[in-house]
């Protein structure tokens, strides 16, 4: 009795979420038209939310169910302030998940409502396809409430003041993953004590391949495989450094090696996998946006649009599109990518005879036709297979940047301004690779756990670009850390120019310049990440 | 739905309040009073809080953009330009405002201070009838009537009667079922203030010092109007005489000339005397002056403090704001006439560092 009058309200809630015939209608038309070019994507659940509910589900980061902390109230706030300010305003919120969940704002008009449909297909389409989305787990909507009702059930037992204060120095650190890592199979027992034994144990056979008994001598010859043995001992002497290769997942590490209670390392983990779950996000922003405009603008321009319609979509299209200032619009830079990689395909424009044409004049004529089709198959080709970093390296052109007047600017020490620096393609392009490379964001590795025979935690910021951490946040995050790992934590970076190592043992910080010699410039190639 | 937001958002106001409580010291003494929304809020700007991470430095960093301009055009102010990494987000700086309210922001204040709560006079005197609207009665004008409460009469009757039939659930109360809302008659204390603010406009207060005295007054204010139900403010200002004007007028009007502190506390007497029976209200005068009176008025200040002013309000304060022309004799004066009198607070504001212990002064008395 009492369970039934549960179900009737939750499904009386639900149902005021529920799209409205029209809108359901349309949803249908609008799929037809997505799949009709080949879109492939998951069921899409569209719920209709006031500005309220909609800046409450965004601030959760589109999960309506997460684990309770302040930085969501925060944002809340915030963007429910910014939208009664009428400083600023969601439009749409998709949630790679199967079915693929998205919110509608009711008080949308219906061309928006449209336009937001078709985008959110786009999205749609590449969530399920791109392969750096391979690996998230698609049932993520349950998961996330999992791990809210796991936080909520510790800070039952726990105090809510002792797991927030924890989860804070959990988000401290959540940007210190490896990216790379899902598609890497680790070496599960290189931290496990029982794997020396077993090399122990092989130690005989390593290197020894099968033979019958009277080609032995040949297949194994016995001088090579006295060195293999040399070169095993040598291997096992050799002191062992912990961890054995720098690890870059120091999130892992620390749930590996930290001293943490249980209920910690439950929410470590909890934010760990929160963190690889958002990650492909970042590494996709630019063809993310840039595909799902592109389809937005397909579907509308040639099939969805009324001709009352006309001028508020334009505005909004564009609205969307546009540089503000001199800051680069992840959608305008990436649909106008796509449509260029499809022009290009479609006449020809790729392959060696393409590549080394040096002649501006032949290669704007450009026009050696192809099989129809072929942009579009490229596209979908592109999409599957390319992240933003890729998708820059492999297709932007000088051409490209031309257009679309591009530039690198830098910061100007002795005007305090940002300045221009160059409008060269290789500049703009490495620039712009930099500004991507692990989200932009400083790539830091765990160099030692056991510092100075000292359980001690060293850390090393890659420095190869030249660049620094900022200082107080670089003291504040370490003291997060010196509660994860309950011993002195060490990270190397630069500070002015030179290395520097900044320690924090508990009480107080010390900066150790490391070195006599000023650190390598920034070096000129660009190395691939991402 | 359980909004599971709100949670997080208390959450956060909670830690944004612990912040604003620590910062309040900075406020005070910085004057960082941002504008009033309304009459019943401030809002006080307060950093975005961030969790901390490794992070670049900005400086140095570059990016890319888009847009017209030679090599060497400049395109932004450091330090912060938004790259593409950014794009999208939320606008750029990272200051927020928080609102807080003035009775929340008196709160904090009384107890960064340890203020003493004010005990009104004369509670136990004076009391206000109040209609509270608390019952429920049996007969009532229509429009009165609780709905609610008169439905679930006539479904109980019903239901007890065995009217009632769930296949044709219509419920038709009649007169017995009827409720209405009422309301008893409450007394309540009541406890109202006047605060009287009195400054010396003569020459010698320069702008600056204006300053610090508008700050000083607005958490004065804010105090006292968070401890009484009703306040009134009055704003007296005078050279050799007095004239009572609006608040904004009280801050900005400068005078040259002379200084008759008689003319002022004069004034603030007859005040008291035509519109605050000195039994329903609880009097509060506060004095903002450099110190400079001029010598032959001094005997005149003291009497008329001793026999009218002081037995007849809860305090008075003598506030001096440092300057550097005056001698500030006044203040010793003072000192040494009314060596303790519990009616009579005297502090000195030097700059803006020493605002919070003179509120401190003003108000640790708890009268």
């Amino acid at each position: 009795m009492c369970l039934a009058k549960v179900d009737e309200s939750e499904n009386m809630s639900w149902d005021k979420h529920r799209l409205t015939p029209e809108l359901r209608n349309l949803q249908r038309e609008i799929e037809v038209y997505a799949k009709s070019y080949g879109l492939d994507f998951y069921p899409t659940v569209f719920e209709v939310l006031n500005y309220d509910e909609l800046s409450e589900i965004a601030a959760l980061g589109g999960f309506p169910v997460r684990y309770p902390h302040w930085r969501f109230g925060m944002e809340y706030d915030q963007l429910s302030k910014g939208y009664r300010y009428g400083l600023q305003k969601i439009y749409e919120m998709v949630i790679n998940n199967d079915p693929c969940y998205a919110y509608l704002l009711r008080c949308n008009a219906l061309v928006d409502q449209k336009l937001v449909m078709a985008h959110v297909l786009g999205h749609n389409d590449f969530f399920k396809n791109n392969q750096y989305f391979a690996h998230t787990n698609r049932k993520m909507m349950d998961e996330m409430a999992n791990h809210g009702s796991r936080v909520r059930a510790i800070m039952d037992r726990e105090g809510e003041d002792a797991v927030e204060s924890f989860l804070d120095c959990c988000m401290s650190v959540e940007n210190l993953i490896d990216i790379h890592s899902p598609y890497r199979k680790r070496q599960e027992s290189v931290y496990k004590s029982g794997s020396h034994e077993n090399s122990k144990r092989d130690e005989s056979h390593q290197g020894r391949f099968r033979s019958k008994s009277y080609m032995d001598g040949f297949i194994n010859p016995p001088d090579v495989m006295k060195a293999e043995a040399e070169r095993v001992r040598q291997e096992l002497s050799r002191p062992k450094r912990f961890p054995e290769y720098a690890e870059r997942d120091v999130l892992l590490f620390l749930l590996e090696h930290a001293p943490l209670k249980s209920w910690q390392h439950t929410i470590l983990e909890i934010i760990r996998d929160e963190a690889y779950y958002f990650a492909p996000q970042g590494q996709t922003k630019i063809m993310n946006e840039g595909w799902a405009s592109y389809w937005h603008s397909t579907i509308m321009t040639r099939h969805c649009l009324d001709a009352s319609e006309l001028i508020d979509y334009a505005e909004h299209h564009a609205g969307t599109l546009a540089m503000t200032g001199d800051r680069l619009n992840p959608y305008k830079i990436g649909i106008e990518l796509f449509r260029d990689i499809e022009y290009r395909w479609d006449h020809g424009q790729f392959g060696e005879p393409w590549e080394s044409c040096n002649d501006f004049k032949e290669r704007a004529d450009w026009d050696h036709g192809s099989e129809p089709g072929l942009g579009m198959k490229k596209i979908f080709e592109v999409r599957r297979i390319h992240n933003d970093i890729s998708f820059i390296d492999e297709f932007l052109t000088p051409e490209f940047c031309r257009r679309h007047r591009l530039f690198a600017f830098g910061f100007n020490q002795d005007s305090e301004t940002y300045a221009i620096e160059s409008r060269e393609f290789p500049k703009i392009k490495e620039m712009l690779l930099r500004s991507l490379t692990n989200f932009g964001q400083p790539v830091v590795r765990v160099q030692d756990g056991n510092y100075g025979n000292r359980g001690e935690l060293y850390l090393e910021h890659d420095t190869s670009s030249g660049i620094g951490l900022r200082l107080d946040f670089a003291r504040l995050t370490l003291e997060n850390l010196y509660r994860l790992w309950s011993r002195p934590v060490h990270i190397e970076t630069i500070d002015e120019e030179r290395s520097a190592l900044l320690s924090y043992d508990g009480q107080e910080h010390r900066v150790t310049p490391i070195g006599p010699q000023p650190p390598p410039k920034a070096k000129k190639e660009f190395r691939r990440e991402g | 739905m359980a909004r599971h937001i709100e949670r997080d958002l208390q959450r956060f106001h909670h830690i944004v309040r612990g912040k604003v409580q620590h910062n309040l010291r900075k406020y005070i003494s910085e004057g960082e009073m941002i504008g009033r929304t309304g009459g019943e809020y401030v809002s006080i700007p307060i950093p975005r809080i961030e969790i901390p991470e490794f992070r670049y430095g900005s400086r140095n960093s570059g990016g890319v953009g888009s847009g017209p301009g030679n090599e060497g055009h400049e395109i932004a102010q450091g330090p912060n330009p938004n790259g593409v990494g950014q794009a999208g987000d939320a606008p750029g700086d990272h200051i927020m405002e928080v609102e807080v309210s003035l009775t929340e922001l008196a709160e904090l204040l009384g107890e960064e201070l340890h203020l003493p709560r004010i005990q009104p006079k004369g509670d136990s005197k004076i009391k206000d009838l109040k209609d509270k609207y608390n019952q429920i009665s049996q007969i009532g004008p229509e429009s009165l009537r609780h709905f609610k409460r008169t439905y679930k009469h006539a479904l109980k009757r019903q239901l007890s009667s065995g009217v009632y039939n769930p296949e044709n659930p219509v419920i038709v109360p009649i007169r017995e079922d009827l409720q209405y809302r009422s309301w008893t008659s409450v007394p309540k204390p009541r406890s109202a203030a006047v605060l009287i603010y009195l400054m010396d406009v003569s020459g010698s207060m320069t702008d600056g010092q204006k300053a610090l005295v508008r700050s000083q007054a607005f958490w004065i204010d804010s105090w006292i109007k968070s401890q009484y139900e009703g306040m009134e403010r009055r704003f007296i200002i005078h050279d050799t005489r007095a004239f009572e004007v609006d608040e904004d007028a009280f801050y900005r009007i400068r005078e040259s000339g002379g200084t008759h502190f008689s003319s002022a506390y004069q004034m603030a007497i007859d005040t008291i005397e035509k519109h605050y029976p000195v039994s329903e209200w609880n009097i509060y005068v506060i004095q903002f002056s450099d110190g400079d009176n001029w010598g032959n008025d001094n005997q005149a200040c003291v009497d008329l403090l001793r026999k009218n002013l002081l037995p007849i309000v809860n305090q008075f304060a003598y506030v001096q704001v440092h300057s550097s022309y005056g001698a500030g004799e006044y203040m010793k004066i003072m000192k040494s006439e009314f060596s303790d009198h519990e009616a009579l607070v005297i502090s000195e504001v030097r700059d803006r560092d020493s605002i919070m212990a003179s509120i401190r002064d003003v108000l640790g008395k708890g009268r």
